[in-house]
C-alpha cells in the first residue's frame, strides 16, 4: 500500500518537474495566435466585424472575445481557415458575403471635403482639401469605411468584374451523383 | 546517330496527321475585318499606340510592349482602326479582352520594312528589336521571344534545341513549316545561337515526318549551319519542352524549373522562322501558319494574318454540316473556343473543327478506382490520382506538396482514365485557385503594411499637431493679438456683405435655358441641384475638428 | 468547359472489370474440371445476389443504376467471393457474404472506388470467423471423391435439397491440404506422417488444387500482360510468402510445410494475383506496393502457421489494406527532376 502511494507520488513529482522545466524552456515570447489568426484575417480593416480593424478583431478572437464568424470580407472561406487553425467548430457567416468590390468616386460630384482621405483605413484616396478625389483601385480593400463619411454621397461601390487577369477554372462538374 | 533517351510515361493517340500534312500551306487571305488583341503573349499586355480611325500599314506597330515581359503588335494588314475596345478572343473563360479592330482595305499596303545586320548589332539592341517585331513562342506557351533569348541571370546556355517535335495529333503546321520553309527556321536557329551563345544546335523531329526531317537536313547541308537534326520516335508528349530535352540530351529539367536550368534553351521552329523574317526581312509577327483541320471539306494548313476570325478561317476550309464547334490547339491540350468569332492569335497553331463523329461528348465521369494508369502515362512522375483527390477536395497545400506545379497539362492522365474523368481541368482548377489565394495573401499584406503605417502616420500627426499647439501658445502668450475685437467685427461683417451680394448676383444670372428640355432631363436637373443644395449646406457648416 | 483532351482512349471501368472476369475463367474451367458442378453453380448464385444487392444500395443511395451496375465491378466482388468459399457451401453463406461484401464493405463505405477494404475478404472474414463449421466443409477433389455430384445434385446440396440419397457427406467433402496439415500438426504428427498417411496431396500443393493454382497464374499473368495490374504486388506477395515460409521450413522441416506448398495452394494465386492488386483497396506507389505485397505475403504465412485459422490470405490483405494511406504517404516517387535526397 504504501509502495504503491510513494510510487505514484513519486511519479507524479518527477513528470510535474519535467512539465514544469518544458514550460520553461519552450516558453514562447508574445502571442503567436494573434499573428497567426491576423494572418488569416482579409486586412481589409473594415471593421465589419465591430472591432476597429482586423488585428484588433484576431487580438479578441485569440482571448476567445470573439467569434470566428464575424467577417464578411473573407467568407465562408475565412471562417474554414480560422475554424482550421484554432481547431473549432466551422460555422455559417454571420451576414451576407458581399462580391469583392472596389470604392469609386464619382468625381463630378465630391467637392473636395477630405473626410473620407481621413477614413481610409489603407491611405488609399488620393487628393487635397477642395480637390477632387481619387481611389487608388489597386490598393482599395473594399472597407467601405468611406462611404459613411462622404457628405455627397459620391462614392460607391463597385464589384469587381471577372476579366482574364482575375479570370479562374472553375471547378469542374463532378456529376456521378443526378442533382 | 545521336543516343536517345526515354522521357518517362506519355502515350500513342492516333495521328490524324495525314488530312492535313498532304497539300501545301495556302496562302494568306486579307479579311474584311481583323481583330487583334494586345494580350496575345504571357506577361504584360502590349500598350495601344494608335488612335480610332488612323490608318495603318501592313507591319505597323500598333500597341507597344509594356515593360520587360511584353511584346508588340502589329496591323496585319493595312486599313484604318476601325475599334479599340472590349472584343471577343479564344479563351476558355470567353471573356473579352482590349482588341484592336482594322477595317482593311484590301491593299495590304507594307510599311517600309528592311532587316538588320544581326552579326554586328549589339545583343541587347537585337532583342529590343525582336521585342518590338512582337515575336513570342508560336508553339502554344507564347512567352515573349526577348526574354528568351536573354542568357544573362541564368545558367550559360550550352545547348538550343529546335523543337519540331509536334506531338499532337491533327496539327501539321510545323511540318508542312519545316517542308516548305527550312531554310529560314535555320536561318533563324543560327541567330538564336548567337544571341545565346550556345555551342551545341539541336533539332528534334518525331519520326512521323520524315519529309520535314529530309528538308532539314537538306536546307542545313545548305546553308552549312552546324546542326544536328534527329529523328525522334513519335511519342505524346516528346515535344513538351522538358520531354525533347530529355530526350536529345538525356537531361533532367529540374522539377519546378525550366530547361534553362540545365543550359537547355528551347525554341518551336515556327518562332525560329518567324524570328528569321523579322530580322533578315524587318517583317513583325503579324501572320503565322495555322493547321485547319477536322470536320472541314480542305484539311491544310494556311498563312493565317493574326486576328483572322476564326469561323471565316473554317468556311476558307470548306465548312460542313454538323460541326459542334472547335477547338484551339490539338485534341490533347486544346480547348474548346467558346466563341466561334474570336480570332486567330500568335499561339494559334490549330483550329479542329469538331464533329459528333469524330469528337464525342466526353461518356459519363465514373469514381477514380485507382487503378494508376494515369501515373504510368505521366510524363512528370506525379500521382495524377492523389492530385485528382486533393483538387476534388480543395486541399491545395496537399496539392502543391504533391508537386501539383510540376504538371504540364499535356492531359495523358485524362486520356488514359479508364473512369473517364477529366483530371486536367482539377488540375488547372487547383492551379488557379492557388494563384488567386496567394494573389490575395499578397493584396492582404499589402494592406496590413498600409493600415500600420495609416495608424502610425495619424499617431505622428497627432503628435504634431499637438507640439505646433504647445508652440502656438507659448508665442500667443508672449505676443498681444494682432487685431482688437471691434476691428475683427467690421472684417467678418464686410464679409458676410461680399458674400449676400455674390449670391444675389449668382441667382440673377442663372440661365433658365431648362425649359424646353424633355422630362428625364429636367428630373436629372433637379436632382443635381438638390445635390448642390445639400453641398452647399455641408459647406455652409462649420468644418467638424479632426476625430479620431 | 470541360477543356480536358477531347480524346479517349478506348478503355472504361468497366472494360478494366470485364477483363480481370476473364483472366478469372481459367481458374473457373479448371476448378469446375477438378471439383464438380458446384463451383460453376455458386458462381452464378453470387452473380445474382451482387447485382441485386448492388442495385438495391444504389437506389437507396440515389445513385443512377445503370452505369454503375454495368461497370461490373460487383460482378469481380462476387466471383473473387465464390471462389474463396467451399464450391458446394449453402446459398445463405453465399447471400450472408455478398451482403457483407456489397452492402458494408462497399456501398456503406461509398461505393466504387471508395472502399478501404477488399468487399470480397470482407465477406470471406465475416462468413469464416461467423460459420467455420460451414467454410471448412470443402469438396473432395473429384479424383479422390467417393462419389462424383451431378449438376442437379450440386444444385440440391448447395440449396438445402440434402445429399442424393445412399452419399455420405464424406464422399463428397474433404479437408484442403492446408487444414489437413493444420490439424495434423495440432495432432502432433510431423510432416512426413501427414503426407504419408493422407491422399489429398498431390504433387505440389494438393490433388486437384495444384491445377487451379497453375491457371489463376496464367490468367494472372495476362492480366499482367494486358497491363490491367503492375508486376509489384504479386510478384512480392509470392516472394513474401516464399521468404517466410522457407525461412520457417528452413529451420524445421518436419513442423513447417515446404514454401512450394504454400504458394501453390489456390488461395495464394487468386490472391497474389486478383485480390491483392484491387487498385481501389491497395497501394499506388511501385515502392508502396512492394511493402503491401511482401508484408500481406509474410502475414499470410504467420497466419496459416500460428493463427487460428488454416488460411491467412484474406486477414493478411485486410491488414494491409488498412495501412495502405500510411504506406502510400511515406513511399511516394521522386517526380521527373525532383533531386535524389
Amino acid at each position: 500500500m504504501l509502495t504503491a502511494i510513494l510510487v505514484m507520488a513519486g511519479l507524479a513529482i518527477a513528470l510535474g518537474a519535467v512539465l514544469g522545466f518544458a514550460a520553461l524552456r519552450y516558453k514562447v515570447e508574445g502571442d503567436p495566435m494573434v499573428e497567426k489568426i491576423d494572418a488569416v484575417l482579409p486586412q481589409t480593416q473594415c471593421g465589419q466585424c465591430g472591432f476597429p480593424g482586423c488585428k484588433p478583431y484576431a487580438t479578441a478572437i485569440a482571448k476567445g472575445d470573439a467569434d470566428i464568424n464575424l467577417c464578411p470580407p473573407g467568407g465562408d472561406e475565412g471562417v474554414k481557415k480560422l475554424a482550421e487553425l484554432l481547431g473549432v467548430e466551422v460555422k455559417p457567416l454571420n451576414a451576407e458575403p458581399k462580391p469583392k468590390s472596389v470604392a469609386f468616386i464619382d468625381e463630378n460630384t465630391c467637392i473636395g471635403c477630405t473626410l473620407c482621405i481621413q477614413a481610409c483605413p489603407v491611405d488609399a484616396i488620393l487628393g487635397a482639401a477642395k480637390q477632387m478625389h481619387t481611389i487608388i483601385a489597386s490598393e482599395c480593400t473594399g472597407c467601405e469605411l468611406c462611404i459613411p463619411p462622404c457628405p455627397v454621397d459620391c462614392i460607391s461601390m463597385v464589384p469587381i468584374r471577372e476579366d482574364l487577369t482575375n479570370w479562374k477554372w472553375r471547378y469542374p462538374v463532378f456529376r456521378i451523383k443526378p442533382a | 546517330m545521336r543516343e536517345l533517351h526515354r522521357f518517362p510515361g506519355g502515350v500513342h493517340p492516333s495521328e490524324h496527321k495525314a488530312e492535313s500534312s498532304s497539300r501545301p500551306i495556302h496562302e494568306a487571305f486579307i479579311p474584311r475585318k481583323l481583330v487583334v488583341p494586345v494580350r496575345q503573349h504571357i506577361g504584360q499586355p502590349a500598350k495601344p499606340v494608335v488612335e480610332l480611325g488612323d490608318r495603318v500599314l501592313k507591319g505597323q506597330m500598333i500597341a507597344e510592349a509594356d515593360g520587360y515581359v511584353s511584346t508588340a503588335i502589329h496591323a496585319p494588314s493595312s486599313g484604318i482602326i476601325s475599334e479599340i475596345g472590349l472584343a471577343k478572343v479564344p479563351h476558355p473563360s470567353g471573356l473579352p479582352d482590349l482588341c484592336i479592330s482594322i477595317e482593311t482595305d484590301g491593299k495590304d499596303e507594307w510599311i517600309a520594312h528592311e532587316g538588320v545586320d544581326w552579326r554586328i548589332m549589339e545583343a541587347a539592341a537585337l532583342r529590343g528589336y525582336v521585342r518590338d517585331m512582337g515575336l513570342a513562342g508560336l508553339g502554344g506557351a507564347v512567352f515573349p521571344s526577348s526574354i528568351k533569348l536573354d542568357p544573362a541571370g541564368g545558367p550559360a546556355i550550352h545547348t538550343l534545341i529546335l523543337n519540331g517535335g509536334e506531338c499532337e495529333p491533327w496539327i501539321t503546321c510545323d511540318d508542312r513549316l519545316m517542308q516548305e520553309r527550312a531554310e529560314e527556321i535555320l536561318e533563324g536557329a543560327r541567330i538564336m545561337q548567337h544571341l545565346l551563345g550556345a555551342q551545341t544546335l539541336l533539332a528534334g523531329i518525331e519520326d512521323n515526318k520524315q519529309e520535314a526531317i529530309a528538308a532539314m537536313r537538306t536546307a542545313a547541308e545548305k546553308l552549312g549551319l552546324d546542326i544536328d537534326i534527329t529523328s525522334m520516335p513519335t511519342l505524346y508528349p516528346g515535344g513538351g519542352g522538358k520531354q525533347i530535352t530529355k530526350t536529345l540530351t538525356g537531361l533532367d529539367t529540374p522539377s519546378g524549373g525550366r530547361t534553362t536550368d540545365v543550359g537547355v534553351q528551347v525554341f518551336n521552329v515556327g518562332t525560329a522562322y518567324a524570328l528569321a523574317r523579322a530580322i533578315l526581312h524587318g517583317e513583325p509577327l503579324i501572320s503565322r501558319i495555322v493547321t485547319v483541320t477536322g470536320h472541314v471539306l480542305r484539311p491544310q494548313n494556311f498563312e493565317v494574318l493574326i486576328g483572322t476570325q476564326m469561323s471565316e478561317l473554317v468556311m476558307h476550309a470548306g465548312d460542313r454540316e454538323a460541326m459542334t464547334g472547335i477547338i484551339m490547339g490539338g485534341p490533347m491540350m486544346g480547348f474548346d473556343v467558346p466563341n466561334l468569332d474570336a480570332p486567330v492569335v500568335k499561339s494559334t497553331n490549330c483550329v479542329l473543327a469538331k464533329s459528333e463523329e469524330t469528337f464525342p461528348p466526353r461518356p459519363r465521369e465514373m469514381p477514380c478506382i485507382r487503378c494508376t494508369q494515369c501515373v504510368s502515362v505521366c510524363p512528370a512522375v506525379l500521382q495524377p490520382q492523389e492530385l485528382y483527390w486533393f483538387a476534388r477536395a480543395r486541399n491545395f497545400g496537399k496539392a502543391q506538396e504533391y508537386h501539383l506545379f510540376d504538371c504540364i497539362e499535356c492531359g495523358c492522365c485524362s486520356y488514359v482514365c479508364p473512369s473517364h474523368i477529366p483530371l486536367v481541368d482539377y488540375y488547372r482548377f487547383a492551379k488557379s485557385e492557388i494563384w488567386a489565394r496567394e494573389k490575395e495573401k499578397r493584396s492582404s499584406d499589402i494592406a496590413r503594411e498600409r493600415h500600420e503605417f495609416h495608424l502610425f502616420r495619424i499617431e505622428r500627426e497627432k503628435k504634431e499637431k499637438a507640439a505646433r499647439l504647445a508652440a502656438k501658445a507659448q508665442t500667443k502668450k508672449t505676443e498681444a493679438p494682432t487685431l482688437a475685437p471691434e476691428e475683427q467685427d467690421a472684417k467678418k461683417k464686410l464679409i458676410a456683405e461680399a458674400l449676400a451680394r455674390a449670391q444675389a448676383k449668382k441667382a440673377s444670372i442663372t440661365p433658365k435655358n431648362t425649359d424646353g428640355l424633355p422630362e428625364e432631363k429636367k428630373t436629372e436637373i433637379a436632382e443635381i441641384e438638390a445635390r448642390r443644395a445639400k453641398i452647399r449646406e455641408v459647406a455652409k457648416q462649420p468644418v467638424e475638428p479632426e476625430k479620431h | 468547359m470541360a477543356t480536358s483532351t477531347h480524346v479517349l482512349q478506348k478503355n472504361s471501368v468497366s472494360r478494366v472489370m470485364l477483363l480481370v472476369l476473364a483472366c478469372l475463367i481459367p481458374g473457373i474451367l479448371t476448378y469446375a474440371w477438378q471439383f464438380g458442378w458446384g463451383i460453376v453453380i455458386n458462381l452464378v448464385w453470387a452473380s445474382i445476389l451482387a447485382l441485386s444487392l448492388e442495385a438495391l444500395a444504389l437506389r437507396l443511395r440515389n445513385f443512377p443504376i445503370k452505369p454503375f451496375l454495368s461497370d461490373g465491378s460487383a460482378i469481380v466482388t462476387a466471383w473473387l467471393l465464390a471462389l474463396s468459399l467451399p464450391p458446394l457451401a449453402p446459398w445463405w453463406l453465399t447471400l450472408v457474404g455478398m451482403i457483407f461484401a456489397i452492402g458494408v464493405a462497399k456501398h456503406l463505405y461509398g461505393g466504387l472506388g471508395q472502399n478501404i477494404f477488399n468487399p470480397a475478404m470482407v465477406g470471406f472474414a465475416v462468413l469464416i470467423i461467423s460459420f467455420p463449421a460451414q467454410m471448412t466443409q470443402w469438396s473432395a477433389p473429384l479424383a479422390i471423391a467417393g462419389h462424383h455430384l451431378g449438376f442437379v445434385e450440386s444444385l440440391a446440396v448447395i440449396f438445402g435439397g440434402g445429399l442424393p440419397d445412399g452419399v455420405a457427406l464424406d464422399a463428397i467433402v474433404s479437408a484442403t491440404p492446408l487444414d489437413t496439415v493444420r490439424t495434423g500438426l495440432m495432432q502432433q504428427h510431423t510432416l512426413g506422417e501427414i503426407h504419408s498417411y493422407s491422399h489429398i496431396f498431390g504433387s505440389l500443393g494438393g490433388v486437384g488444387n495444384e491445377w487451379v493454382a497453375a491457371a489463376y497464374l496464367a490468367g494472372g499473368l495476362t492480366l499482367w500482360a494486358l497491363r490491367i495490374i503492375s508486376w509489384h504486388v504479386p510478384v512480392a506477395f509470392l516472394l513474401g510468402i516464399w521468404l517466410t515460409a522457407g525461412f520457417l521450413h528452413w529451420g524445421d522441416a518436419g513442423r513447417y510445410a515446404a514454401p512450394w506448398f504454400q504458394i501453390a495452394a489456390p488461395s495464394a494465386m487468386l490472391g497474389a494475383f486478383f485480390i491483392a492488386t484491387d487498385p481501389v483497396s491497395g497501394s499506388t506507389t511501385p515502392i508502396g506496393r512492394l511493402i503491401f505485397g511482401l508484408a500481406a505475403g509474410f502475414l499470410t504465412v504467420i497466419i496459416r502457421v500460428f493463427g487460428g485459422y488454416p488460411d491467412g490470405v484474406a486477414f493478411s490483405i485486410l491488414l494491409m489494406n488498412l495501412c495502405v494511406p500510411l504506406i502510400d504517404a511515406y513511399t511516394q516517387p521522386r517526380v521527373f527532376g525532383e533531386p535524389r535526397k
